[in-house]
């Protein structure tokens, strides 16, 4: 067994760390689309529009039944052949859409469950005061539905950071993309990616701090 | 003045109310008293429409509801001419008692909220509850908890206060400063709807006491004479039942 090359590694950590920006920006620009997205199908799924319902149905059962990577590919190399106005798709429109959907599949689904979580008595006071279904979902349940999804949701977040690397698959040189490209060049197959390794594990390590955080705050309302 | 014609609620098979008619004028208290399970609760929450009723007339002053047809925008205008106290008080779990007050005056009624605190902070003393204005419902006791729910139905000025055995859900030692405030509540002329199994409370605060058995009201009449000369055999058991 040879020796790991130490010295190409350091060497190797600010370049890598240079993508960082590039692999949050997809993460974060998802997990934002994805939350929004994933409240409206969760809340419809609660109140169940006629007809509406069955294209949710079908949407979350889709996009949680089938892999990340297949979707991305379906996204990136398959619709513009059907969509021509999507042939200029850039590979990271396309990363961003496909954790977007898939992720926001996942999500509804624990977001439903909290929000039927919540008791039944928090809905009939929202009613007997006289607020809207709309009001009642913003100002009274989604709070406390937030508080029981939202370590979940936090995971999923996580999930979503560690799912940016497939973005090179579709020619995206983010962190995953710059290592393998690293990686080609020298043949130093392993120093490469367990750098990649660590800084992921660093990067979800603080993220899991700020769940913490997250979760105090969010738990105050009920700490005795 | 409220009126009520044939208000008939069905649980499946059930039926729970069965062609209910109650008139309550403007300031009136009346007290609903009964065995358990003959439909006061649900009297009181089909009047809201927390419980839909089948069939029935509802009018709550200008306000004419006919609950066959009621529509989305009735059922809201419904709950926002009364104010509803809860069995096991219901509050807001992600509010402070303060914004509790404040919720609805802000959202529902559009008031600025420099102007809904104000209120709710004097609705705050009423309840003598000044000092918990910040705390949330899980550090509050059962007894402080309902008056802040008492306050958050008080500070919505509705047109008639429904309370729904506001006293059942709590310990014993939490009983009467909740009556207290009930009373302060009446003396302000609220017109109150009100189930409770408190008899003696009944008797001093009511105008008129209903008493209700098996989806029917049997017997209405002022304290004296239907806890003093009941006619109907059933308030009679009932009565005796509970004097025990």
């Amino acid at each position: 067994m040879q020796g790991l090359d130490l010295y190409y590694m350091l060497e190797l950590v600010p370049v890598i760390l240079g993508y960082v920006p590039i692999t949050i920006g997809i993460a974060a620009a998802s997990m934002v689309l994805a939350l929004a997205l994933a409240v409206l199908l969760a809340v419809e799924r609660v109140v169940k529009v006629p007809v509406l319902d069955w294209f949710v149905v079908f949407f979350i059962s889709f996009f949680r039944g089938t892999p990340l990577l297949v979707q991305l590919f379906l996204f990136y190399y398959g619709l513009p052949q059907v969509l021509s106005f999507l042939t200029q798709i850039n590979g990271v429109t396309a990363a961003i859409l496909g954790l977007t959907l898939h992720f926001s599949a996942y999500m509804a689904e624990s977001i439903r469950a909290a929000i039927t979580g919540v008791d039944r008595s928090q809905w009939e006071a929202a009613h007997s005061v006289g607020m809207t279904q709309a009001q009642m979902m913003r100002r009274i349940i989604l709070p406390q539905a937030a508080r029981v999804a939202s370590p979940t949701l936090v995971n999923y977040f996580i999930d979503m950071i560690k799912g940016t690397s497939l973005a090179f698959t579709l020619g995206v040189t983010e962190m995953m993309g710059a290592a393998q490209k690293e990686a080609a060049s020298s043949f130093l197959y392993f120093e490469a990616f367990l750098v990649v390794a660590v800084i992921y594990w660093i990067m979800v390590e603080i993220l899991s701090q700020g769940q913490k955080r997250l979760e105090t705050s969010l738990n105050k309302a009920y700490a005795r | 003045m409220i009126s009520i014609r044939g208000l008939t609620k069905r649980f499946d098979a059930t039926t729970v109310l069965n062609a209910i008619d109650l008139d309550i004028a403007d300031g009136e208290r009346v007290v609903i008293i009964g065995p358990s399970g003959t439909g006061k609760s649900t009297l009181l929450r089909c009047l809201n429409f927390l419980d839909r009723p089948q069939s029935g007339q509802i009018r709550i002053g200008d306000l004419h509801v006919n609950a066959e047809k009621a529509t989305k925008a009735d059922i809201l205008s419904l709950q926002r001419s009364t104010a509803f106290v809860f069995q096991n008080y219901a509050l807001f779990a992600n509010k402070t008692a303060k914004e509790n007050i404040m919720e609805a005056l802000v959202t529902v009624q559009k008031i600025p909220e420099a102007e809904a605190e104000q209120r709710a902070l004097s609705v705050l003393a009423e309840t003598g509850l000044s000092d918990k204005a910040d705390s949330y419902p899980t550090s509050l006791s059962g007894g402080q908890q309902q008056r802040v729910g008492i306050g958050r139905a008080m500070a919505l000025q509705s047109d008639l206060m429904l309370f729904d055995e506001p006293t059942s859900a709590l310990d014993p030692e939490w009983v009467s400063e909740v009556l207290d405030l009930m009373r302060r509540v009446a003396e302000r002329k609220q017109t109150m709807l009100i189930v409770t199994h408190e008899m003696q409370f009944a008797k001093e605060i009511a105008d008129r006491v209903v008493f209700m058995d098996e989806g029917r009201i049997v017997e209405s009449a002022p304290p004296d004479e239907l806890f003093g000369a009941p006619k109907d055999e059933r308030l009679k058991s009932f009565l005796r039942r509970i004097n025990k």
